[in-house]
């Protein structure tokens, strides 16, 4: 078998090199989108979520919670960028920026990096570090127009990706230690954890409330501080996945003690794509 | 909107219908012969099942509000004063992104499901569908 070397690096901040966002006006999104006024992530990631509130009675204060929470993790973080506790408070009275979203619910700009190895079982097998195992992966997409997407309240490739790949880890929810969804905005753990089928539409609120996803609660979501506190030079898998390895390893700065299976999903372009990678650290 | 200076859509083949239509004041769908769905945004076959004996019509012009932001970082050319980036359900069923006109850009003002109408506003050789309350 080859072995494969991933890398990703982005001067999100520094933008040096950065090419300049180049709008089609006669492309579908140039055409019925951009005249409406969308300027990037932060105004059409966005969008679906009000529906997404209404619907489940999610309010402005449990999208501010995910924010609480993933800056819990942050402050066991040495690397986080931010790792000051928040309260509510401070996520509620932060600048506006698309309503019904606040500063500190939207992923930060940073520089950065990352790097994994992929090769076969038998050839990490003596590499001085221990291997993490691909248990299952999934991909999926939708389109790329958020205001095409099919239903506003849950991601059909979330599901799609999601399925996909438990489907070939053999495992079921219940199985899972350790999990991340990219966050990029907010709600996106929300829509994660329904979608990946970690609860039924419309309780996730209830794992933040509840505190499952917080340090010492049953399911650690984004124990890195996640996008919205630990780092996001643009496009984040890279470390979603980087954080998965570390847990299965056992030396990321917040250990799950005893995690032996981790979910890490990200997306692409939005919610245009997905894709769902499992790790185990028990050689199968 | 004061200084609108907004990027406009470029017309293509395939949509030149509806950008027409919206210039004589018709907010044009399209729907299958075959299976009898309508969509948006505009292609020369349908998205359900892929049969290109498609037509064109003239919606009309109803919808309900399914989603919105309200912007409060406005990019070049809207102005400096938040607004509402919408997605509205037309009563013929497809989904399409607009603004939401002759309405405060507040979240009071702004009620999902509220029902609105079309309403057209000309940028010189375009006119782009907006949407204002029912009854206004």
């Amino acid at each position: 078998m080859h072995h494969v070397l991933i890398t990703h690096g982005e001067s999100g901040r520094s933008r040096v090199g950065a090419s300049r966002f180049a709008r089609n006006m006669a492309s579908l999104q140039g055409q019925f989108e951009v005249p409406y006024g969308i300027g990037g992530p932060p105004t059409m990631f966005t969008i679906p979520t009000l529906r997404y509130m209404q619907t489940h009675g999610v309010t402005e204060e449990d999208l501010a919670r995910v924010a609480v929470v993933q800056r819990q993790w942050a402050a066991m973080n040495p690397r986080a960028s931010y790792r000051d506790p928040l309260s509510l408070d401070d996520v509620l009275n932060s600048e506006m920026i698309a309503w019904p979203f606040r500063k500190l619910m939207c992923c930060l700009v940073t520089d950065g990096g990352g790097a994994l190895i992929l090769t076969s079982a038998e050839r990490a097998r003596d590499f001085p570090q221990k291997p993490v195992y691909v248990l299952g992966t999934g991909e999926s997409t939708e389109t790329p127009m958020i205001s095409q997407m099919e239903d506003f309240t849950s991601s059909r490739a979330f599901r799609v990706s999601g399925a996909l790949a438990f489907k070939e880890a053999g495992i079921r929810q219940a199985d899972v230690d350790h999990l991340m969804i990219y966050d990029a905005f907010a709600h996106l753990p929300l829509y994660g954890l329904e979608d990946l089928g970690f609860c039924e539409p419309g309780e996730a609120k209830h794992f933040y409330r509840d505190g499952l996803t917080a340090p010492g609660g049953k399911l650690p979501l984004n124990t890195n501080g996640g996008g919205l506190s630990y780092m996001h030079s643009g496009m984040y898998g890279m470390y979603a996945l980087q954080e998965g390895v570390r847990q299965m390893r056992g030396i990321a700065p917040a250990q799950v003690e005893g995690a032996k299976i981790s979910v890490c999903h990200g997306v692409g372009g939005m919610f245009a794509a997905s894709g769902t990678v499992i790790f185990g650290n028990e050689a199968v | 909107m004061p200084n609108d200076q907004r990027p406009l859509p470029t017309p293509t083949p395939e949509t030149a219908h509806f950008w027409e239509g919206c210039k004589a004041g018709e907010l044009r769908l399209q729907r299958c012969t075959g299976c009898d769905g309508s969509y948006f945004p505009p292609r020369p076959f349908c998205p359900a099942c892929g049969s290109r004996d498609v037509e064109v019509y003239a919606a009309s012009g109803k919808a309900s509000l399914y989603s919105y932001v309200i912007n409060h970082r406005p990019p070049p050319g809207f102005g400096s004063d938040p607004y509402a980036i919408a997605v509205v359900t037309l009563a013929e069923g497809p989904r399409m992104m607009t603004n939401i006109v002759e309405s405060p850009q507040t979240p009071e003002a702004l009620k999902l499901d509220m029902p609105l109408t079309v309403t057209f506003e000309a940028f010189g050789e375009i006119a782009l569908p907006f949407f204002k309350p029912a009854g206004v």
